[in-house]
């Protein structure tokens, strides 16, 4: 007897919490007449980002296509006149990309980043294949300052031996000075 | 044997080996920079700290280095204790301080030593908040790239670059904590063996520059067990591809042959299987004057069956440059009385008598490892550093092997380096070098007789005569060349290993012959010796055993329409014989069908021209100078990343060829099916098969994986040309795959290792995981089969001794001297390569100079009927009067012991002529450079 009792009031409560609901504000977003707000850390679009100074980030170095479960990213490492290494390409594969972030996580100068930005859905499966010109933007993204080759020891034009972060003047070794 | 115990583990160890070799051979962990299997201990970077017990009731231990201690039996030792694991990471901590913050962008990311123990010991956090030392770069060259900054300073570069290989311009300076390793002022490093410098380097500070160019992480690379093509030795390689390019080459570590080193030529020589002008594509030309037209596979095929069905009699003309199997595909379509080996008459009368030495002289062939336990080393006209430079550092390392003598007859452990060297000074092992001019090896011989080729010879019959009275004597010999003759048959009779080199680099069958004198005389003498001849190209001593009419021969029938088709595989007739003779005979033939990997001159003459396979893209065997055959294997798919090209091997499109030219329909066939074939055909030849394992061999049911397990990019590298990506391609012909998935570890050994990773050891360290101990043998087994034994018999001596060398007024005798860059037709079409070479020189001594009336630098003009050729003067005091010397690869027309004549060269002539490095036509686009070309005028 008792269990009909309970039974029939979870019953009702549940008909009266769902009752309540629609008097509540609504979850759903009318997307798309409706822009949808995301958190700027929300992992969609990659992009590659520039340095403050308005160079490629982005070193070349491979550990976000390393980092990549499903292997969707591809580039291949150049020298600028300069020194600095920088991508000859850089290919994402987005129709593979599950947008887990890892890339994000595993570059070092802060060049790969995701953004909010989700609505990338294409006709043609081909389109979804992004080269380095529709990856690259022109600032440097959720990282305002970080400047990979200021705190790296590399010499690059501008920037001499002895000039990185917490570095001292080249050694003479020739002298016989202590 | 000995115990020892380690971390309450009790195991069997070689009680003469240090700890940390013990520990390391058992497959223990310990972290280490300064030690390195080739090169002993010297205890300079502290890393590789354990803690060691007096006995079994000891608690309190005291840290020791364990390089630098002895596996006594008994030794109590603990790796995993608190106290050693927090100095081991101290120690990573101090090296890391002035560690520049580069890794990014450091070659050696991926693959580094330092890396790997930085990970082992478990430092990841810097504390030190003052400032890092620097340091200015040198430019070292064309091969090697450095990066002072990232030094750890364990003094590994100099001890290999100075100690091992004998390089003198690479050093280091400075004292405490500026110490640096670099040469007096920039400039190309001189050292043939640099490159090794890549893989001793335990960090970034020596990387590969022509990787640099193209650079890809080692995790990204496609790998395959392969064969060095650059010359005879078959040093074992690890080729990397990466977007349908070869980007580097790593040592593959082979117990026997070249264990951890390589020579710059295996090493930066591999630019010319990518070069932009190579035949990706058949094309077909109608006349030889015509443009030629890119044909389809089938096309192609129907063209060159039909001219060849045509022609009523084909000759083929192999090379030593491709493999056996491909040789043999051609003397199945041709015809063994119509194939010939396509090396001139000379070389491969060298190589016939070299075949039949090693044979029947008595003394075996060692390997080289074994070169380097031997105690007397004769060398009789070879320069080896020139002709097989793995060889030459063999032999350097057999000379200086009377140091670890010394050092175990006074109680030293000849594992400890620093010691035994001092130890031993300026001890060595006698070397005799009998050559026209210096050798790489000059500074370590005891003798070095400089003599014309005839010279040589007579010096070697008379060795042999003082070694065995029963050998011919050589009559009218001066007394000097007596008594060193004598004296070095003494040195040899007094070792207990002596050891025989010789070769075809002079071109002259009476070196050879006195060679073998010398060798049957140390037989008979019951020496336990060796002999070494040296052949020129990769596959010269399979070839030899394959056998075949010389490329003379082939023009000849050609000429004389006897023939009127000819199939050319992977041979440049050009380099090897005047250009005016190969033209003659190629204008007789009707159809020219050439299937070469790279636009040759021959391609160029071409009808038909199939793109063959270089090693990066192919399988086969090749046969090295010890008699060893060893099989490569294709390193990509070439149509994966660019589907347009139809390379294919040659022994793939000869058999189409013969298929179409039967009227057969094409039918598959496999490595397998080929080598089979090739072994079938030749007896001598029946090993190969042995040679590695078939296409079926699996480990776990796996195939062994090309591409690191880390491999990235799969997904996107082919997503520009279609975003549906096709399947790997598939390897019929071996038990490799052209993937991550597959069989990578070393716990199972396989025969043939890809390349070297193991969990926590990305760089070439992970070898010593490999091997069954510490620089021993793979565990599988090294590699490849020996074909070449010697056969019990009597021997007979050689008698035909040459007369003595004669100056002649006006004329000189020429000898053409092997170069190790630019000296070699593949690896000179590289670009490194064509830059490191040195210019080209023809040397006489300085009376001839002075009777020339010309000075170093000025130009001469070399004349011999037909042609002439100029080129600069380069005086060498050392040269005897009457020889002139140039430089291999300069023209084909140049052969050693042609007379010739010299003068000195008018204002018009030079300003006639091209410098010779710098080729005037360089096709658009094409990143490598060909090598120096002279012009040669009729």
């Amino acid at each position: 007897m008792k269990w009909l009792f309970t039974g029939t009031l979870s019953l009702l409560r549940t008909l009266w919490i769902v009752f309540l609901h629609s008097f509540r504000k609504r979850e759903t977003v009318n997307y798309p007449e409706q822009a949808v707000e995301l958190p700027p850390r929300y992992r969609g679009r990659i992009i590659l980002t520039r340095d403050p100074d308005g160079e490629e980030r982005c070193v070349a170095c491979n550990l976000c296509a390393v980092a990549c479960p499903v292997d969707c990213i591809s580039l291949q490492k150049g020298e600028q006149e300069d020194g600095r290494w920088y991508p000859e390409f850089f290919r994402i594969n987005f129709s593979r990309c599950i947008y887990c972030g890892m890339c994000e996580e595993a570059c070092p100068t802060s060049a790969i980043q995701l953004t909010p930005d989700f609505e990338m859905s294409e006709y043609n499966r081909q389109e979804l294949v992004y080269e380095k010109e529709d990856l690259l933007i022109n600032g440097p993204g959720k990282d305002h300052d970080y400047h990979f080759y200021k705190v790296a020891g590399l010499a690059i034009a501008g920037k001499d031996k002895g000039r990185a972060l917490n570095e001292q003047d080249p050694i003479d070794v020739k002298t016989l000075l202590p | 044997m000995a115990t020892i115990h380690v971390d309450g583990q009790s195991y069997q160890v070689d009680g003469a080996d240090n700890l940390l070799h013990a520990c390391l051979s058992l497959g223990l962990d310990i972290p280490y920079f300064c030690w390195h299997p080739a090169m002993s201990s010297v205890g300079a970077c502290r890393q590789c700290a354990v803690k060691k017990f007096k006995d079994a009731d000891d608690t309190r231990g005291a840290l020791v280095m364990s390089c630098m201690v002895s596996a006594t039996d008994d030794t109590r030792i603990a790796i995993d204790d608190d106290e050693a694991r927090e100095f081991r990471a101290s120690v990573i901590e101090w090296l890391m301080i002035p560690h520049p913050h580069d890794c990014p962008v450091c070659e050696e990311g991926g693959h580094c030593h330092l890396q790997d123990m930085t990970v082992m010991t478990g430092h990841d956090r810097r504390r030190y908040r003052f400032r890092k030392r620097t340091h200015r770069n040198q430019y070292l060259g064309p091969f090697i790239a450095h990066e002072m900054n990232r030094c750890i300073t364990c003094y590994r570069c100099v001890r290999f670059y100075n100690d091992y290989a004998g390089g003198t311009d690479l050093g280091a300076f400075g004292a405490n904590d500026n110490i640096y390793f670099g040469r007096y002022r920039e400039g190309t490093l001189e050292s043939e063996f640099s490159g090794n410098l890549t893989e001793v380097c335990p960090t970034g500070v020596f990387t590969d520059q022509t990787h640099s160019d193209h650079y890809t992480r080692k995790w990204d690379m496609q790998f395959a067990p392969s064969i060095c093509h650059q010359c005879a030795v078959g040093c074992n390689i690890s080729p990397g591809e990466r977007y349908g390019d070869i980007r580097r080459i790593e040592n593959r570590y082979h117990g026997e042959v070249n264990r951890y080193f390589l020579c710059d030529r295996g090493r930066f020589g591999y630019g010319y299987t990518n070069r932009d002008d190579r035949p990706r594509q058949p094309e077909w030309r109608g006349a030889s004057d015509d443009h030629s037209v890119v044909m389809s596979v089938d096309g192609a095929l129907d063209r060159g069956s039909d001219a060849l069905r045509d022609a009523f009699r084909v000759i083929g003309i192999g090379s030593p440059r491709a493999s056996l199997e491909s040789n043999h595909q051609l003397m199945a379509l041709v015809g063994e009385d119509n194939f010939s080996t396509g090396i001139a008459a000379t070389e491969q009368a060298c190589l016939e008598r070299m075949d039949e030495l090693t044979r029947t002289c008595g003394l075996p062939t060692p390997t080289l490892r074994e070169v380097e336990h031997h105690d007397a080393v004769l060398v009789l006209g070879e320069d080896l550093i020139q002709s097989a430079a793995r060889l030459g550092l063999s032999v350097r390392r057999a000379v200086l092997g009377r140091r670890e003598v010394l050092a175990t007859e006074r109680g030293v452990a000849p594992w400890n380096a620093e010691a035994v060297k001092t130890l031993a000074q300026d001890g060595r092992f006698p070397l005799f070098i009998a050559y026209p001019r210096n050798t790489g090896l000059a500074s370590l011989a005891s003798a070095s007789p400089k003599c014309a080729p005839d010279d040589i010879a007579r010096l070697g019959f008379a060795i042999a005569h003082a070694i065995d009275p029963a050998a011919p004597a050589v009559t009218g010999l001066d007394e000097s060349t007596q008594r060193q003759a004598e004296c070095i048959a003494a040195a040899l009779l007094a070792a207990n290993k002596p050891l025989v080199i010789s070769g075809g680099s002079l071109g002259s069958t009476a070196i050879l012959d006195a060679t073998g004198n010398v060798a049957r005389a140390l037989a008979r003498r019951a020496k336990p010796g060796g002999l070494v001849l040296v052949r020129r190209e990769a596959n010269s001593t399979g070839l030899g055993l394959m056998g075949g009419q010389p490329l003379e021969w082939a023009l000849e029938e050609l000429t004389s329409n006897r023939a009127d088709a000819v199939v050319i595989l992977e041979n440049d007739l050009y380099q090897r014989l005047p250009a005016e003779e190969v033209d003659y005979g190629l204008r007789q033939a009707r159809a020219i069908v050439v299937l070469d990997h790279q636009r040759t001159r021959t391609v160029a003459r071409a009808h038909l021209v199939l793109p063959a396979a270089s090693f990066a893209e192919g399988d086969g065997t090749l046969v090295s100078l010890e008699g060893r055959a060893q099989r490569f294997f294709q390193v990509f798919e070439p149509t994966y990343i660019r589907p347009e090209t139809n390379i294919h091997e040659s022994w793939r499109w000869l058999h189409a060829l013969r298929a179409g030219l039967m009227r057969q329909k094409v039918t598959e066939i496999s490595l397998d099916e080929v080598t089979d074939a090739c072994a079938g055909a030749h007896p001598v030849l029946a090993g190969i098969v042995a040679a590695a394992p078939r296409a079926d061999f699996r480990i776990a049911g796996n195939r062994l994986a090309r591409e690191p397990h880390r491999y990235s990019g799969r997904t996107s590298m082919r997503a520009h040309l279609n975003v549906n990506e096709p399947r790997s391609p598939q390897d019929p012909d071996t038990f490799l795959s052209f993937s991550m998935e597959g069989y990578n570890g070393y716990e199972r050994p396989g025969p043939q290792v890809p390349f070297a990773w193991a969990p926590g050891w990305n760089s070439p360290q992970a070898w010593n995981k490999f091997t069954d101990e510490v620089g021993g043998h793979l565990r599988a087994g090294d590699p490849g089969v020996r074909l070449l034994h010697p056969r019990a018999g009597v021997y007979q001596y050689a008698n035909n001794i040459p007369a003595p060398f004669q100056v002649r007024p006006g004329e000189w005798q020429l000898a053409v001297m092997p170069r190790l860059f630019g000296g070699e037709e593949t690896s000179s079409r590289a670009a490194p390569i064509a830059e490191r070479a040195a210019p080209s020189f023809v040397t006489v001594s300085a009376a001839d100079a002075g009777q020339l009336g010309a000075s170093e630098g000025d130009w001469l003009t070399i004349a011999w009927s037909p042609h002439s050729c100029l080129l600069p003067l380069q005086i060498d005091p050392a040269l005897p009067s009457g020889l002139v010397c140039v430089p291999a690869g300069v023209d084909a027309a140049l052969v050693t012991g042609k007379t010739v004549t010299l003068s000195v060269a008018d204002a018009g002539q030079i300003s006639s002529h091209n410098p010779p490095d710098t080729p005037p036509d360089n096709p658009p686009g094409n990143n490598d450079r060909p090598g120096p070309e002279p012009e040669v005028r009729p």
